[in-house]
Parts: structure tokens; C-alpha cells; sequence
């Protein structure tokens, strides 16, 4: 789990629910297949929301990390 | 599931900030999972879609009352608790911004980039004296509840909100 390579990040820190999921949304379009995109949000809904988007969307949920406050989720466009 | 276009309906009936936000928070994170979203405005829910201002359309002299006193854009609407005379959705929506949540507009402008359809009730508008010029140009469709059922048949999720 510690070490997840990704392709690109984004931040979401201190944005809530749907904004998170919407920029994810746009980012994951602007990239190529098999590519990880890494989200940095401080609201704990993200570790809930973002597995759901990514099955929704048929994209991949790699798994996420609790760094005290702060979630990092990693997302692969399928 | 994940190739197959799902589709989600929803009636927005309240012209409340709170609801309206419920209705498209909900919208645009239908829109970002991929779901082909439809909004019905009908009765209050009309407020959401309104410009504001003087209206150019014909009215009969009780629809001029109603348009005087039914006031609200989506900009300015009351919330369905503690609106105390308008108030509260101030308060609301300074809260809002200090915690840098997303605001009606702005979650109606990303609702827009994410191709979310509106269709505005034709049956609501009738009674109100609302004419199309007095609505915001996004509106997609003037129509009635057959329209939204159609949609609503093909859909996954439909809410009344």
C-alpha cells in the first residue's frame, strides 16, 4: 500500500462532496488508458465515494492511504 | 454496468436553497459517474430556472400577483428551516463559502458542463404566468409530465425532491 505509482495528482483539499468527484470526473477524461491519478482530499467521505464512482465508471480504485487528516485515493482509467 | 448509459431522473418540486442543492449535488455527481442526468422543474422548483427582474411575457392580473410575490432566483432563495426573512440563507451561504463548498450557481454551472438536461414544466409555468423569456437560456425543454415519465421509464434512479 505504501508505494502506488501515479501519473498525475490532484488536489481536493478542503473541497467537499461532489466537488471532489467532479474534478476527478475531469481530470480521469484528459488522460490515457492505464494511467493513475492520485486524490488528495481531507474529507473522509472520499474513502467511500471514490471506490463507488470508480465501479460506477468501470475505471480502477487502487486503494487509499490515511496520512492523519489527510486521504490519498488512486484511481486507474480503464 | 459500467458501459451500458445509465440514466437518473429527478423532479425538483421545492424552491428552496436546500433542496435545490440537494438536487444538484446529487446531479453533478450523477453526471460524474457517468449517468445521462434529466431535471424536471415544476411548481417552486420553477424559482431555480428563473432571471429575475421585470418579466417581458403577458400576464393576467392575478399571475402579476403571484410573479410579485413568488420571488427568487437561484441566486437568492429562502431555506426550508431557519430562513428567518432571508436571513438564514445568507448565513448559509457565508458558511458555505468560509468552508469552500460550491454554491447553487456554481454546482448549476458544472451541472451545464456536464451536459444535465432541465425540462421545465409547462402545466407549472401556465398557472404561474411563467413565460420561456423569463427563464434562464440553459432550459433544454418545455414540456409536460409525459415527457418526464418517458424519461423517467428508462431511468435507474428517480427522486422527488
Amino acid at each position: 500500500m505504501n508505494d502506488i505509482k501515479f501519473d498525475k495528482e490532484l488536489d481536493c483539499l478542503g473541497l467537499y462532496c461532489p466537488v471532489p468527484i467532479m474534478k476527478t470526473a475531469q481530470v480521469i477524461n484528459t488522460m490515457k488508458s492505464g494511467e493513475v491519478l492520485e486524490v488528495i482530499a481531507d474529507d473522509i467521505g472520499i474513502l467511500k465515494d471514490m471506490p463507488a464512482w470508480a465501479m460506477t465508471t468501470g475505471n480502477g480504485f487502487l486503494g487509499a492511504k490515511t496520512e492523519g487528516d489527510i486521504y490519498k485515493v488512486y484511481v486507474k482509467k480503464k | 454496468m459500467a458501459d451500458e448509459k445509465n440514466k437518473i431522473t429527478l423532479i425538483l418540486f421545492s424552491g428552496e436553497m436546500d433542496k435545490a442543492l440537494a438536487c444538484f449535488t446529487l446531479a453533478t455527481t450523477a453526471a460524474a459517474m457517468g449517468f445521462e442526468v434529466t431535471i424536471f422543474f415544476t411548481f417552486w422548483g420553477l424559482n431555480v430556472l428563473k432571471k429575475g427582474g421585470i418579466s417581458t411575457g403577458k400576464k393576467t392580473f392575478l399571475q402579476k400577483m403571484f410573479w410579485f410575490l413568488n420571488k427568487g432566483t437561484k441566486e437568492k432563495l429562502p431555506l426550508t428551516k431557519f430562513n428567518f426573512a432571508g436571513a438564514g440563507p445568507e448565513m448559509m451561504k457565508l458558511l458555505m463559502k468560509q468552508k469552500k463548498m460550491a454554491s447553487l450557481p456554481d454546482l448549476m454551472a458544472s451541472a451545464r458542463e456536464m451536459k444535465v438536461k432541465y425540462i421545465a414544466c409547462t402545466t407549472s409555468c401556465g398557472v404561474m404566468g411563467v413565460d420561456r423569456s423569463d427563464l434562464i437560456a440553459e432550459v433544454d425543454e418545455m414540456a409536460g409530465a409525459a415527457t418526464y415519465l418517458a424519461e423517467a421509464k428508462g431511468s435507474n434512479v428517480n427522486l422527488f425532491i
